[in-house]
């Protein structure tokens, strides 16, 4: 197929309908309107649901009705109302439910800005919600990703039976660049994936079998019933870890002189950072971490090669992955960061000036 | 021996959780039996609060969720879009859909989303301990109302099938009374029509139960339906607010 050129906030909602999404929830907010935006114009013609909720607290509330009932179903905000969503994206995990949630990020804390951002990568990684549980989070660095992104993340949610999170930000969701589009699923592959949950999910009781009842439910009254849910839950995160990390090698080789770590849009400022100074004779790797929960330690410990003097890793956030990085790093090397905040983006030339002060 | 009455297959074999005599068992059956007579059994999915009928998920006998505290009327709204050949209908106390889950209830309500609600309203919050509910009377006590409900600090209770009956999307809004047998006769036609139109797929259906908290109140059971019957009939009048289904 033809590439198409797109905003990232409209291509991944392409896509996931591609993927076979028929159901989206959301409320407006800046910058990721265009999804919602697309959403409400394109899924009529598919005969999907699209409802602008009340408020975030809805939608992520629908999404998890309709999760429950076995749909593959989407919601997406930007990070004021993905705090909204916290609360039940905590309940969500806990009972379980696939679904897909979409955080193009800006500048905070409270209201902020609607420029491109960094600053929910504890939220989504950490927590957000209360309670013990794990969000899947991808983090995309072109358009091209953020749309694939898409059906791999309805993928993973039914896999796992688990939210998965693309953690994008507001310069992903209004950038334009090509995409190619997987093909679309027929409404014959939609109505036999929606079948795939039937084991647990809120569904007609086609045989009348009076015995006949799912729970969808995160409620377990009894401390040692919970300890053993959350200890499934547990086990399955660690599945997770084992099976899903994700990441991005850039001239990794056992000459490099320094690793660079840095995920989503500011990865790409960084990489043309390394590439000019790569082409002036230095030798800089560059790791980036595809999904940032399950996150990728092992595989960043391996690119520590004997000739690294420090890792650098540079966000846009005053320092949150950071602390992953230096799990993986566990004292090897200083680890040494970088960022700008407040919806400003970091240049090539400042990256560049960072780095050339290191040798 | 014949058999006069029996659990309706819509009630699973598990005890109920509350104390004796409150009303929440009562609204529980009729909402049970209305669905085993429209035949609804294999095609009806629930939702329950956070409140003293938490536990509601476990009780009837079809697929249930279990909300976030006032969050119900959404994760209705989510089935019934994602599975729209099932019957959804919401169960959910005062403080669940009267407080914290307003917004929620008013936009279902407005939508004119194609569910039922079943609004259990006892004056408090049941499942906490007895503190103040939106639907408290005026100078009633409560734990976080020791002194009584002073209204000009906190406003007066919320009649919501009033406020409900100012948007045009709802089909049937009626308010009944649990506190005497003819009372819960009548209960039992209003909730059987809801369940009936919601079968029909007509939209919005909306009942209010008045309702007892005994334990909370602190007053014995049948004390309580008297206290009931005093104080709250009169701020919260029964009777049909709306029924786009009747005859002219
Ligand atoms: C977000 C959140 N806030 C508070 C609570 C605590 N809580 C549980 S039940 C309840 C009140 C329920 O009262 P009501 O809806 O009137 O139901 P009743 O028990 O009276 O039937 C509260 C405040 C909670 N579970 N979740
Ligand atoms: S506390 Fe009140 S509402 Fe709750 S079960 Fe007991 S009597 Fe019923
Ligand atoms: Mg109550």
């Amino acid at each position: 197929m033809s590439k198409v050129l797109m905003k990232g906030n409209e291509a991944v909602a392409k896509a996931a309908i591609n993927a076979g999404c028929r159901l989206y929830f959301a409320y407006p907010i800046t910058p990721q309107s265009e999804l919602i935006e697309y959403m409400a114009k394109m899924m009529p013609t598919v005969g999907g649901t699209f409802l602008q909720a009340e408020s975030e607290v809805a939608a992520i509330n629908m999404v998890y009705g309709a999760a429950g009932a076995g749909k593959r179903v989407m919601t997406s905000s930007s990070s004021p109302g993905i705090s909204l969503k916290a609360e039940g994206m905590s309940y969500l995990a806990g009972a379980q439910l696939p679904c897909v949630i979409i955080n193009v990020q800006r500048g905070g804390p409270g209201l902020g800005d609607i420029q491109p951002a960094q600053g929910d990568y504890f939220q989504a990684t950490k927590g957000g919600g209360h309670g013990d549980y794990r969000l899947i989070v991808l983090a995309p660095s072109s358009v091209q990703e953020f749309a694939d992104m898409a059906s791999e993340a309805f993928d993973l949610a039914d896999k796992y039976r688990n939210p998965v999170m693309i953690l994008a930000d507001g310069m992903l969701g209004q950038m334009m660049e090509p995409v190619d589009f997987k093909p679309a699923k027929t409404d014959q592959e939609i109505e036999a994936m929606g079948h795939q949950h039937e084991s647990w999910c809120i569904h007609p009781n086609q045989d009348g079998d009076l015995k006949h009842h799912h729970e969808i439910n995160s409620l377990e009254i009894d401390p040692v019933v919970l300890e053993k849910h959350v200890t499934k839950l547990y086990e399955k995160y660690a599945q997770i870890e084992a099976n899903e990390t994700r990441h991005e090698l850039y001239n990794i080789n056992d000459d490099n002189e320094i690793l660079v770590v840095a995920f989503g849009t500011a990865s790409r400022v960084v990489r043309s950072a390394v590439d000019e100074l790569n082409a002036e004779g230095k030798n800089i790797g560059l790791f980036r971490p595809i999904t940032v929960w399950p996150y990728p330690y092992e595989e960043l410990a391996k690119c520590i090669g004997p000739r690294v003097k420090q890792v650098y890793v540079f966000e846009l956030n005053t320092g949150q992955m950071v602390e992953d990085v230096k799990i993986a790093v566990n004292g090897k090397v200083p680890v040494n960061f970088w960022g700008r905040v407040g919806g400003m983006v970091f240049t090539p030339e400042q990256i560049k000036e960072k780095l050339q002060a290191c040798f | 021996m014949e058999v006069i009455a029996t659990r309706p297959k819509s009630l699973r074999d598990v005890p109920f959780t509350y104390c004796p005599g409150c009303t929440h068992g009562i609204a529980h059956r009729l909402i049970a039996e209305s669905i085993d007579e429209h035949g609804l059994i294999n095609k009806m999915a629930g939702v329950a609060p956070v409140g003293c009928s938490v536990f509601a998920y476990k009780f009837f006998n079809f697929d249930m969720a279990e909300a976030a505290h006032g969050r119900a009327p959404a994760v209705a709204t989510g089935i019934k879009r994602a599975r729209p050949d099932m019957h959804v209908f919401t169960y959910q106390g005062d403080g669940d859909l009267a407080a914290i889950g307003t917004a929620e209830i008013v936009h279902a309500a407005n939508r004119g989303e194609h569910i039922s609600v079943f609004f259990v309203n006892n004056a408090i919050y049941g499942m906490t301990g007895g503190q103040m509910a939106p639907t408290t009377l005026p100078d009633m006590k409560t734990t976080t109302s020791p002194y009584g409900r002073k209204v000009d600090d906190i406003g007066y209770p919320i009649r919501v099938c009033e406020l409900l009956d100012t948007l045009v999307a709802p089909y049937y809004i009626e308010r009944v009374s649990l506190l005497s047998g003819p009372d819960i006769i009548k209960a039992k036609k209003a909730v059987s029509k809801a369940i009936q139109y919601n079968k029909e797929g007509r939209g919005f259906t909306f009942i209010e139960f008045v309702s007892t908290c005994p334990t909370n109140w602190g007053i014995e059971p049948v004390k309580a339906l008297v206290w009931a019957k005093e104080n709250m009939l009169p701020f919260y009048k029964p009777g049909v607010f709306r029924d786009k289904g009747a005859p002219e």
